[in-house]
């Protein structure tokens, strides 16, 4: 009978504890449940499905046969993918100017008692917050051969100016600078916070042992400041891997531009691929593979971080 | 004068030019886009070019409304910003305070799964993503410009980084006085990562404004565009009429410079959250 008698109560006090546990349980589920739907059916089940299709050939009607590797075959073998492939690792060479420049002017904005630093921030900021179709245009025009500013200012200088986005030689450099152009203010504002959080101390104690400015500089902000760098890195070589804006503006399209082929990036070849020539297979595996250049050269980042990055 | 504070004197001097400089290069096509945006298309096409436009012509900024529903398509950048940015702020903040805050079943496996799709590139997601809307019927439409941008996994992780910094006194405080966990959210939560939001809204609303691939792909009707992309069609394919393309270039991107000027702080501090949190 008391045995009878206690087992409820036992039974109570471990319900007690567990019940807010379980009623907590059950309410993380209708937190999670929009956005975990949402990211499943709009960007994981797109993604295993890109992966899986880019093995079998699309029909016209969402019907799909099967085919291993073939896409990516068609891929190596085509031209515009070497070209392509090798135009968007220039484009991230070139992309990679925009840290020294931002760090450049972070250095010169962090400088004590420096007047107009809101100002000179604001400015440099505005070209990434403007539409990147709309600067495409306007730098367009700018490079124009025949009335462009950059031409007559050249002009000046009795130097020659070119077609700078329809002459195959200089289109790429000229897309790939609009760009460093568009995202310096970005880096900017995270190399000022990086440097802010620099002690100063260290910057006096080598300025009294006799260190020069460049000395500072070299030997102690930018080994301070290099998980900074590397995090600006590794961002700034993810997002020129993927131009396509600034390239799809600027460089028109095959039957006008000449230089259309010379500034193609990758991602401007997938759009190409898939939706002017309805060549899904091949567009597929492109995209694939930029991918896996992504992954890859982040991972490459991230192993030979060890050597250079400084974490305090 | 000292000689370190005379060193000091002409180091200020030469930061300011390379300063100076730096701001003619950044600022500098804007003021040329806006100074051709007021000119004739003949004095465009002299050379070399005059400074000054010799008339001030608005006709430029109404010729944009002429050859594009430019009216339209501004409104619909608008409505698809502000949807998507509340929707990702509502979505994305319930899922990040659940990641932090709460105990359940599978959270590390799900959380795993979320950050899986913030590595993927979003080119690789079109096809699949083009053929669902196609598939729902919404293909030039609005809610195919709004649907997949109201979820955000990189939104959740960032919100997620600030919700789990907050004690946990807070809210069981709240749970002993028998407050329920969406009221705690709401009423507790919420406020106090209010930074968070407004960084997650500013990045969120930039990056809408100015996508181009996805409203390509899904809306090739010029009345169901955004701006970004209904500003492509002025382009010609042999000709173009540069004054017309620099009043419409500026058009499309003042609301984005207004809110940037207005909300400065919110904007340099989101994008410096997003940085080291993201």
């Amino acid at each position: 009978m008391s045995q009878l008698a206690t087992a409820p109560a036992v039974r109570a006090e471990r319900a007690a504890p567990a019940r807010p546990y379980r009623r907590r349980q059950r309410s993380a589920y209708l937190f999670i449940a929009p956005v975990g739907l949402g990211l499943g059916i709009f960007y994981l089940y797109p993604a295993v499905s890109t992966f899986v299709l880019s093995f079998a050939e699309w029909g016209p009607f969402g019907g799909h046969t099967f085919t291993g590797f073939t896409n990516y075959l068609t891929v190596f073998q085509l031209d515009a993918f070497w070209t392509a492939l090798g135009n968007t690792l220039l484009y991230m060479l070139i992309g990679l100017l925009t840290l020294p420049a931002a760090i450049l002017f972070a250095v010169l904005l962090n400088r004590d008692g420096l007047r107009g630093v809101t100002v000179y921030r604001t400015l440099y900021f505005i070209p990434f917050v403007t539409l990147p179709v709309a600067s495409g245009m306007v730098w367009k025009w700018l490079y124009n051969g025949d009335f462009g500013l950059i031409n007559q200012f050249l002009g000046i200088f009795g130097l020659p100016g070119t077609y700078w986005v329809s002459n195959p030689a200089t289109a790429l450099f000229a897309i790939g600078i609009v760009q460093v152009w568009s995202q310096v203010g970005y880096y900017l504002v995270i190399f000022i916070a990086g440097l802010k959080a620099i002690p100063k101390e260290y910057a006096e104690a080598a300025e009294i042992d006799g260190a020069s400015a460049f000395q500072r500089f070299w030997h102690i902000t930018l080994p301070l400041l290099s998980p900074s760098i590397f995090f600006c890195a590794v961002i700034n070589i993810i997002l020129t891997l993927q131009i396509f804006d600034l390239v799809y503006v600027m460089s028109a399209s095959a039957t006008v531009n000449p230089a259309f082929g010379a500034s193609q990036s990758i991602v401007s070849l997938f759009y190409e691929k898939a939706f002017v020539e309805a060549d899904k297979g091949t567009a597929t595996a492109l995209a694939f593979l930029l991918m896996l250049l992504i992954a890859g050269l982040t991972y490459v980042q991230f192993r030979l971080q060890r050597r250079w990055v400084n974490y305090v | 004068m000292s000689d370190s504070a005379r060193g000091t004197r002409t180091g200020s001097v030469l930061t300011h030019a390379v300063l100076v400089l730096g701001a003619v290069v950044m600022i500098g096509p804007f003021v040329w886009q806006l100074l051709t945006a007021f000119k004739s298309l003949p004095e465009t096409t002299t050379v070399p070019p005059p400074l000054l436009p010799r008339e001030w012509l608005w006709s430029n900024f109404a010729a944009v409304f002429d050859v594009l529903p430019f009216g339209q398509q501004l409104l619909n950048s608008l409505i698809v910003a502000a949807a998507v940015t509340l929707g990702q702020l509502a979505f994305c903040s319930l899922g990040a305070y659940a990641f932090a805050r709460l105990e359940f079943r599978g959270r590390e496996l799900i959380f795993a799964l979320f950050l899986s799709v913030l590595m993927v590139p979003k080119q690789l997601l079109i096809l699949p993503q083009y053929q669902i809307m196609s598939g729902l019927g919404l293909l030039n439409s609005l809610p195919a410009l709004i649907l997949p941008g109201l979820f955000s996994a990189f939104g959740t992780f960032l919100l997620r980084q600030f919700f789990a910094t907050i004690p946990k006194d807070f809210e069981e405080a709240a749970l002993l006085d028998g407050a329920g966990r969406f009221r705690i959210f709401f009423s507790i939560m919420l406020p106090l990562v209010r930074p968070a939001l407004a960084a997650l809204a500013v990045i969120t609303v930039m990056h809408t404004w100015n996508d181009l691939l996805w409203p390509l792909v899904v809306n090739t009707a010029p009345a169901s565009m955004p701006i970004s992309a209904g500003l492509t069609s002025l382009q010609g394919q042999e000709w173009t009429d540069y004054p017309v393309l620099m009043a419409g270039a500026l058009m499309a991107s003042i609301p984005m410079l207004l809110a940037y000027l207005a909300l400065q702080r919110q904007f340099v501090q989101g994008i410096a959250l997003s940085g080291t949190k993201g």
